[in-house]
């Protein structure tokens, strides 16, 4: 309890009065399960985001043999799936649906906002600001266990015998709100509200934390600007998540006063077997609205984190300084902002006005800039740079492969004439699997690749990451690249069998080639479970600084104990991207060297800055170092 | 700009409950324009109740002044009467609710138009939600004044308890004069 206690005094910068050399010997349960310690919390999220991580891949599988194989017997998946297999040996075709709903479920808010932001921001915020630990331990510990209810909620309702929710993860009403409609609105969607209600106290606890950390906590001389990418993107994240999260909880409120107490905010007249329900006059547009409203930042929130992440590996790999640091940060904060108002891009076909869809066509495309300046920035980084091809820098790499060919077509997608035509087609599904699944995706790889080290003190192996990677990087290309053309022709998304159309049937080969593609990169992933988990308890012992990176986190002892630093905390008097600077001794100066020990490559403007460094490092706060 | 981490923890919490509302509040002026919308008047009660809510977020600021000049005898009171009035503003909601059932508007209703009576229910339903969470801070804070955990060198929980309460009063403020003009 005795980080908890440390916020009260006036400065909260002064730890030191605070012993971190003492043993905290907690029993099993407060050490592990009931953690209030930053680093287990980040592992618990981590471990319970590669389970759903694996659950969400397995679905989608399922759904790609039925895809892939229209006429495969699948009888042999009855043990798993019991009823859900017809006599025929057919997919059930609610149950496909409610696949489709599960995997995107499963994807966007377990594993790409809980896994990632959960892990990362968890892990990297108190560590790389110079922190003990998150600002509440213990809101922190909540914001854990509501996942985890939260995510045990959504595996009930697989168990169901009307099966989880199958309304699409958009849960667009009248489908999710009439169980009449379809089996999974039934029980199966009020487990889903549920569970995003406890999901969305999860994610706002979580949240909260990062960004009181990143504002309150950060160490002497750790200004904003000399904060890594890293944690500018966990700020952004942050943000973004308690602007629109508390929407999606308005959305489905009223969701759940339709469903279950017979109001009409989204429901109207609707007959069902020649018969007229009570509701009348609601708006499903509305629902729609408010549902975007979240569901296009949360698209960033599932990005941002993946895009700082890659900012700092790349940076550190290519041995050079960030390329255009505050134009990464501008880049960023521009992108936070856009994408609260052009939400309704996903809305071109629902009638909206011309008008008012050629404004947010306009500011959709601008998104377009700042995502551009990024892409440049990781590319001139690169650029002349010493690469040091290690697994987390290939994944990163791979990251903006994926964030540019998914981004360009976005830019198809965001014009509303283009959008007529390909709205719903797999060119959609193809697009967002890429810039914000993959990418994503990715970011995570390359992030558990990079701190795997800082996490369990051991290395991971490098040539079964190679492995990994390239199985990965090809597989994802193999598996999204020939939906663009599937998509361009038409064939929608969420349909169950198309074989009965004559135009579509063309496609029988394609769809067989993306099937056993994504078969195979999900296969591929086991490489990778077999790494982690051998490499946590096998693996090669990591140096303090495997990476020869400059941030703080690889300052702390290699199993860095609860409170992170034995002693001070370090004061911080450069910017984290001192690489390969010249004139200097090595190829990294970490961000704890003063100007003062490095007269030889300091610049003129660095010299000045010396006089204001004090021994203890405690006039260096006045300090913005310009860069 | 370093500030208490907790203290700023609240303020992010109420941005986030300022984002709910502003969705409601958003959806109902959506749905409204549609039109096929009943025009209500507002219950009498609701006028009294943001008189209470009003006048407890005065008591509730004497509260914080005794408590940072150790009046712990006044503080006392003060905080208590607080807790009695936010008491008393769920109450006066609820009665509001059955002056709103009596003049026929419900949460669920027969036609079209009735739907503006639900946003009514739930707008300020939510609302009373959060004066729930409210009353209860109060009297976390209200257990500790009694107990002397709460004085002048210790004031942050009385600091965030007051801007939460004073924060509730002014979202109940900004929802009663927009249901008011928006009817």
């Amino acid at each position: 309890m005795a980080t908890t206690d440390i916020h009260i005094q006036h400065d909260v910068h002064h730890h030191d009065d605070h012993s971190h050399d003492e043993h905290h010997e907690g029993n099993f349960w407060t050490t592990y399960i009931f953690s209030q310690d930053h680093k287990t919390i980040a592992k618990q999220f981590l471990i319970t985001g590669i389970f759903w991580a694996l659950v969400g891949g397995t679905l989608s599988v399922i759904f790609r043999l039925q895809l892939g194989f229209p006429d495969m017997n699948l009888e042999w998946l009855k043990p798993i799936l019991g009823g859900w297999i017809t006599p025929e040996g057919k997919l059930d075709p609610e149950f496909y649906l409610a696949l489709v709903t599960m995997h995107g479920t499963i994807m966007v808010f377990f594993v790409l906002t809980a896994g990632l932001s959960g892990t990362f921001s968890n892990f990297l915020i108190p560590l790389q600001v110079g922190a003990r630990d998150m600002a509440s331990g213990f809101l922190n510990m909540l914001s854990y266990w509501f996942f985890f209810l939260s995510s045990m909620v959504m595996l009930v309702s697989f168990f169901l015998e009307t099966g989880p929710a199958a309304g699409g993860w958009t849960v667009y009403p009248p489908l999710s709100a009439l169980p009449q409609a379809i089996k999974g609105s039934g029980m199966g969607m009020t487990l889903w509200l549920v569970s995003m209600a406890l999901f969305i106290v999860s994610s706002l606890l979580g949240s909260i934390n990062y960004i009181t950390t990143v504002i309150n906590m950060r160490t002497h001389g750790m200004s904003f600007t000399r904060l890594p990418l890293t944690i500018w993107a966990f700020f952004f994240t942050a943000i973004i998540g308690v602007l629109s999260f508390p929407v999606l909880f308005s959305a489905a409120l009223l969701l759940i006063f339709d469903r279950s107490f017979g109001t009409s905010f989204y429901l109207s007249d609707i007959f069902i077997g020649g018969e007229a329900l009570p509701h009348t006059g609601g708006s499903p547009i509305l629902f729609q609205h408010l549902f975007w409203f979240l569901g296009h930042p949360e698209v960033y929130i599932v990005l941002l984190p993946a895009l700082g992440i890659s900012s700092e590996i790349i940076a550190t790999n290519s041995r050079k300084p960030i390329f255009g640091y505050k134009a990464m940060i501008g880049s960023m904060l521009f992108i936070a902002i856009l994408s609260f108002i052009v939400w309704a891009h996903h809305m071109f076909v629902t009638g909206m006005n011309p008008f008012l869809g050629s404004i947010f066509m306009l500011l959709t495309l601008i998104i377009a800039v700042p995502s551009a300046v990024k892409i440049f920035n990781y590319v001139t980084t690169l650029w002349k740079g010493n690469i040091r091809f290690t697994p987390g820098m290939l994944f990163s790499i791979g990251l903006v492969s994926f964030f540019l060919t998914g981004g360009i077509t976005g830019i198809f997608l965001g014009n509303s004439a283009i959008d007529i035509q390909l709205h719903d087609t797999y060119f959609v599904v193809a697009h967002f699997h890429l810039v914000m699944g993959s990418a994503s995706f990715f970011g995570m790889l390359a992030g558990i690749y990079h701190w795997f080290p800082k996490m369990f003190g051991r290395m991971m192996n490098a040539k079964l990451g190679y492995l990994h990677f390239w199985c990965t990087f090809i597989g994802v290309y193999l598996v999204f690249f020939p939906m663009h053309y599937i998509g361009i022709a038409g064939f929608p998304r969420r349909y169950y069998s198309w074989t009965n159309f004559e135009t579509f049937s063309g496609f029988a080969d394609l769809n067989m080639l993306v099937s056993i593609a994504a078969i195979v990169t999900l296969s591929a992933q086991f490489i990778f479970l077999f790494n982690f988990f051998y490499s946590m308890f096998r693996g090669r012992l990591a140096p303090a600084n495997p990476w020869n990176a400059t941030t703080l986190e690889w300052t702390t002892p290699r199993n860095p104990q609860h409170g992170n630093w034995p002693g001070e905390i370090p004061s911080v008097y450069r910017w984290p991207y001192d690489y390969s600077k010249p004139g200097a001794k090595d190829d990294f100066i970490p961000q704890t060297i003063p100007y003062s020990e490095t007269p030889e490559s300091n610049l003129p403007h660095e010299n000045e800055l010396i006089k204001l460094e004090t021994s203890n490092g405690h006039g260096a706060i006045i300090v913005e170092g310009k860069h | 700009m370093a500030m208490h981490p907790k203290k700023f923890g609240v303020w992010l919490f109420m941005v986030s409950v300022v984002m709910i509302f502003g969705a409601l509040t958003s959806a109902y002026m959506v749905r409204q324009a549609e039109g096929n919308w009943l025009d209500f008047e507002l219950p009498t009660m609701f006028w009294v109740t943001t008189g209470i809510i009003l006048l407890s977020s005065a008591t509730m600021h004497w509260a914080y002044l005794s408590v940072k000049k150790n009046n712990i005898e006044t503080a006392r009171v003060a905080i208590s009467i607080t807790a009695v009035l936010g008491v008393a503003f769920l109450v006066g909601q609820w009665m509001g609710w059955t002056q709103l059932v009596a003049a026929g508007i419900h949460l669920v209703g027969r036609d079209a138009s009735a739907v503006s009576g639900s946003f009514l229910y739930v707008i300020s339903g939510l609302h009373g939600l959060h004066v729930v969470s409210g009353v209860i801070f109060v009297l976390v804070v209200l257990v500790a004044i009694f107990r002397f955990k709460i004085h002048s060198k210790n004031l942050a929980q009385m600091e965030m308890c007051a801007t939460y309460w004073h924060f509730l009063d002014g979202l109940w403020l900004y929802l009663f004069v927009f249901l008011l003009l928006y009817r």
